[in-house]
């Protein structure tokens, strides 16, 4: 092959970023009512996400109806968009916009580009590391977050320490608990800035109730100890500001999600400044026109079940484009939704009129505090359009999901809506 | 699986005969030593107490070219780093070592600082750098838009540049290896024995077995008083300067494309922005004196400095992610200029104090020690048959890396495997690192050569995959786990 060859381009009807069960769910649901191709594109080797390193069960309640253990259910999603006649191609990463819709994609099989009618963005969120949380300290073996954990244990079988500290108070922190457990791994403790691991009582992953951690409410990490493996964290109560140093050679943070959204900026697409992903209306379009974005990218973090549902969703809304002719046509002029204290944010983030509901009906919240029995209210432009008590809480660490008909009565033209609680 | 590169080496000694010269010390500066000098026809050994050719000060820096505009003039430091930016520059080019002459900017905050301005021109003049310019407010707001409020000027350095450190110390190790330096890693040196039966050798006792040397050069960086003190001498101390640093996430890499100074005052020195050479932005250093030579690990009240620093310098930078932190030590020593002087009577010859400057410096240093050991009777004759400097694989930003390189992938599929997504490291390019010359031998040994783990992820997606790659490829242990045939430098 010459070095000047140009790259071989691909032109499918729709290009999927990220084979999790948000991609994977798209290409599943758009596949047999397109006549063209719709390809995804994973640079992992395998199809399927976060899931197949999750090496539990808690998979698949709300879209398959039944629960299956992470590594199940991304076989059975990569197995459904197969077979619907999508093409789902691994080892191949999107690493840049080239001009118009296409990108580049690098893979074991060359450089090429793909020029497709519609894309959808899909590539996931991951955990802040250590390094993105400031925690300073030493720098020694022994620091994982949980994805790097579940990597390790679940797909190459390693060994990690004996006595860990798990940092956060998320549901994915007890999933990091549980693969500590099965890799012989003690949790000395779990640390959580919130008053209350209220996760605990929402989680319903497997083996919860033989899990009995000690738990730090409350509490910082402030110092990594040890070289060259983990001696000991030190800890810091964020109420008396009292400190005192743990013993431990494994620390694992978990949590404090980020979308992966370097596509999404490289790309000049708008971020929602909350959750730091695209910027979407109820049908997930991006500020691009032809882009659309599903899953965790859009919310940081759901269970995979709403992921893989915003993928039929947004199915349907890219099925519209195409048939549309995929133009630019405008969509009707929005308004913002915005999410005010303790809200972080809310998902999606521009109301159209015209447009259909979000995925499951639902709007997608994130709290910084527990509300027990949360009144949701929303305004706009000053007035209180609607308040609704909900029965279930607002609990930090995990999704907080509210019933759309909240915003019923807003104006179109009326300026940003605002939700909160109390 | 062997290394079948270059031309035959210089007959390499029996571990009981001895070299003409021990160079004591893998950083920047020991390695363009021993380089230097195995140019000549003389034997060469490199000492180096870690398990990795430049996992010291040399791995931790700002890693700017410096010009040496702000080195105090007439000093040999000033003259070491002007040389040393001449051909360093040129040997980047040679051996492919990442380099973007992205330029400075000194910005002034204050009246005090804007006053110091013309004297710094002036000082750099008296280098013999002659292009900075005065630049009003406004032109520094062009150049670096994202800069916080309140600039009232600034002096231009178009010279300043950024480089990889990594590969200018594996560059340097790997051409002194190719020219038959024999590299001695795990072998810390912990007693010296001179000359004691007359046949003209010193021992150096080491972890790793007795190496000896008709002359001894120490070029052990923070260690370097330990050493000289086992040497008879009592001259210096070396205080670790411990230096604190944030590198924030590439998509921050938009907001700063020049090298952002701080004026020196009365006032201390500040912290500077810079561009890096792998599409990153660096904040910091701090500067703190300690007495533990090991303390490289980062601190409350660093982050705390320097967050506040970035949030007047560019406050945008501040909501990016970091992507890692660290602390480097400078070597600082009680005397003002590097210390560089040789013992004719023990046949040593001491490098000291290279505290901030070293990594630009350090082929000029080089020179000077090659030329006062030619002074102290060292017969140096200049070898005719050097093989050429060794070709270094590029993970820079500035040029093509493999994983965007079409013709290589078709050639080669490893280099479209990628495997480290946030850095976009390829199988192709992990094989290779862990089956070159001084191939990488531990995670942070193929952080250096590939930059995998690097980025923003710190190994959630990535990590496992990584080390499994590197255990296939093992050298040590029977060799390689994998079918590997051929592997090109
Ligand atoms: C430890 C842990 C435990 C969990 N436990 C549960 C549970 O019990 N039950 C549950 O329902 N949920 C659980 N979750 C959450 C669940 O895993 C996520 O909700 C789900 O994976 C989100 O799907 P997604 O498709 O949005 O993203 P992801 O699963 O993250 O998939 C994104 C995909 O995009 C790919 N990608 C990214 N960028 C590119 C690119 N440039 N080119 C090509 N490909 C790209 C990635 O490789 C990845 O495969 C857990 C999560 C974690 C981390
Ligand atoms: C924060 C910071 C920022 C800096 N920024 C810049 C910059 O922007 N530009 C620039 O030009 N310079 C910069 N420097 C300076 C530069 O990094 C150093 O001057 C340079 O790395 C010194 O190289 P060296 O070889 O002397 O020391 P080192 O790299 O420390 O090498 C010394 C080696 O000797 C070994 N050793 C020590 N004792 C023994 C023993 N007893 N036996 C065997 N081996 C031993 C050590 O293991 C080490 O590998 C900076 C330094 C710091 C700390």
């Amino acid at each position: 092959m010459s070095p000047n060859t140009s790259p071989t381009t691909l032109t499918p009807d729709v290009l999927v970023i990220g084979g999790g069960p948000a991609g994977l769910t798209t290409a599943a649901n758009l596949a047999p009512r397109i006549d063209g191709e719709v390809l995804v594109l994973e640079r992992e080797k395998e199809a399927g996400g976060i899931p197949r390193h999750s090496d539990h069960t808690g998979y698949g309640v709300r879209d398959l109806r039944r629960v299956m253990t992470g590594p199940a259910y991304a076989r059975r999603l990569t197995a459904d968009a197969v077979s619907a006649g999508a093409v789902v191609t691994t080892s191949a990463m999107v690493t840049d916009w080239a001009d118009g819709l296409a990108v580049t994609v690098t893979s074991p099989r060359g450089r090429f580009r793909v020029e497709p009618r519609a894309i959808v963005l899909a590539t996931g969120a991951r955990e802040r590391p250590r390094t993105a949380r400031r925690v300073p300290g030493d720098r020694p073996a022994g620091v994982y977050t949980t994805g790097a954990l579940q990597n390790a244990v679940h797909l190459h079988h390693r060994e990690v320490g004996r006595r860990a500290v798990v940092v956060g108070g998320e549901l994915v922190s007890w999933s990091a608990a549980l693969t500590l457990r099965e890799a012989g791994c003690s949790v000395a403790l779990m640390v959580s800035q919130y008053e209350r691991t209220e996760s605990y009582g929402a989680f319903n992953l497997g083996g919860k109730a033989l899990l009995r951690v000690p738990v730090a409410n409350r509490t910082r990490v402030v110092r990594v100890i040890g070289k060259p493996r983990v001696q000991a964290v030190e800890i810091e109560n964020l109420d008396t500001g009292a400190r005192r140093t743990v013993e431990c050679d494994t620390v694992v943070f978990t949590g404090d999600w980020i979308p992966d959204h370097e596509l999404v900026r490289s790309g000049g697409i708008e971020l929602d400044p909350g959750t730091l992903g695209p910027l979407v209306d109820t049908a997930l379009r991006t500020s691009r026109p032809g882009v659309f974005a599903a899953g965790n990218l859009l919310h940081p973090v759901d269970t995979a079940d709403i992921a893989a549902l915003d993928g039929k969703h947004v199915a349907d809304q890219v099925k519209s484009w195409l048939d549309a002719g995929g133009s630019a046509q405008d969509p009707a002029t929005g308004v913002r939704l915005l999410a005010d204290r303790p809200l972080r944010w809310v998902s999606p983030g521009i109301l159209r009129p015209g447009d259909p509901a979000p995925p499951r009906g639902r709007l997608l919240l994130w709290t910084d505090e527990f509300v027990r029995v949360p009144k949701v209210t929303v305004r706009q432009g000053g007035r209180i359009v609607n308040e609704r008590k909900l029965a279930w809480p607002a609990a930090p660490g995990r999704v907080f999901r509210v019933p759309w008909s909240v915003i019923r009565g807003i104006s179109p033209n009326a300026g940003p809506v605002t939700l909160s609680v109390g | 699986m062997s290394n079948t590169t270059g031309p035959d080496p210089v007959p390499a000694p029996t571990p009981d005969d001895g070299y003409d010269v021990v160079v004591i010390g893998g950083g920047i500066v020991g390695a363009a030593i021993a380089r230097e000098l195995a140019g000549h026809e003389v034997s060469v050994a490199l000492v180096e107490a870690r398990s990795d050719i430049g996992d010291g000060t040399s791995k931790a820096n700002t890693a700017i070219l410096h010009t040496g505009f702000d080195a105090t003039p007439g000093t040999l430091e000033s003259r070491m780093v002007a040389r040393g930016y001449e051909l360093l520059s040129r040997y980047a080019t040679e051996t492919g070592i990442p380099v973007e002459h992205t330029g400075a900017i000194l910005v002034a905050w204050n009246d005090e600082e804007l006053a110091a301005l013309p004297g710094l021109k002036d000082k750099a003049e008296r280098n013999g750098y002659q292009e900075s310019a005065l630049i009003g407010a406004d032109e520094v707001y062009r150049l670096v838009p994202a800069l916080g409020d309140g600039v009232l000027g600034g002096l231009t350095v178009p010279g300043e540049s950024i480089i990889c450190t990594w590969t200018t110390n594996l560059a340097l190790a790997t051409d002194a290896e190719r020219r038959g330096v024999t590299v001695l890693l795990d072998h810390p040196v912990t007693e010296v024995t001179a000359d004691t039966s007359g046949d003209g050798f010193t021992t150096l006792r080491t972890e790793g077995g007795d190496v000896r040397g008709r002359w001894i050069v120490n070029a052990a960086g923070l260690g370097a008083d330990h050493l000289d003190r086992l040497f008879g001498h009592d001259r210096f101390t070396v205080t670790p300067r411990r230096g604190e640093l944030f590198v924030f996430d590439k998509l921050a890499r938009d907001l700063v494309n020049k090298i952002v100074l701080p004026v020196p005052t009365s006032r201390g020195k500040g912290v500077l922005v810079s561009p890096t050479v792998y599409g990153n932005v660096m904040l910091g250093p701090t500067s703190e004196d300690l007495t533990d030579r090991t303390a490289t690990g980062t601190s409350e009240d660093g982050f705390d400095f320097l967050l506040t620093k970035g949030a007047a310098l560019m406050p945008r930078l501040l909501e990016e992610e970091v992507t890692a932190t660290y602390a480097g030590l400078r070597a600082a020593i009680n005397h003002p200029d590097y210390l560089i002087e040789a013992d004719r009577d023990r046949h040593y010859l001491l490098v000291g104090g290279i505290r901030s400057t070293g990594l630009t410096a350090g082929m000029a240093i080089a020179e000077y020690v090659r030329d006062v050991l030619a002074d102290a009777g060292l017969v140096l004759k200049e070898r005719e048959d050097l093989p050429d400097p060794p070709r270094m694989p590029n993970i820079g930003e500035a040029g093509t890396r493999p994983y965007q390189d079409a013709a290589r992938i078709a050639a080669d599929p490893a280099y479209g495997e990628i495997v480290c997504f946030c850095e976009r490291v390829t199988a192709g390019e992990i094989r290779d690192a862990c089956h070159t010359e001084l191939p990488a031998r531990t995670p942070e040994g193929l952080r250096r050569r590939t930059r995998a783990m690097n980025g923003r992820c710190q190994g959630f997606f990535c990590g496992s995959a990584v080390e499994q790659l590197m255990n296939d490829h093992s050298t040590t242990g029977g060799g390689c786990a994998r079918t590997c045939h051929e592997v090109t430098h």
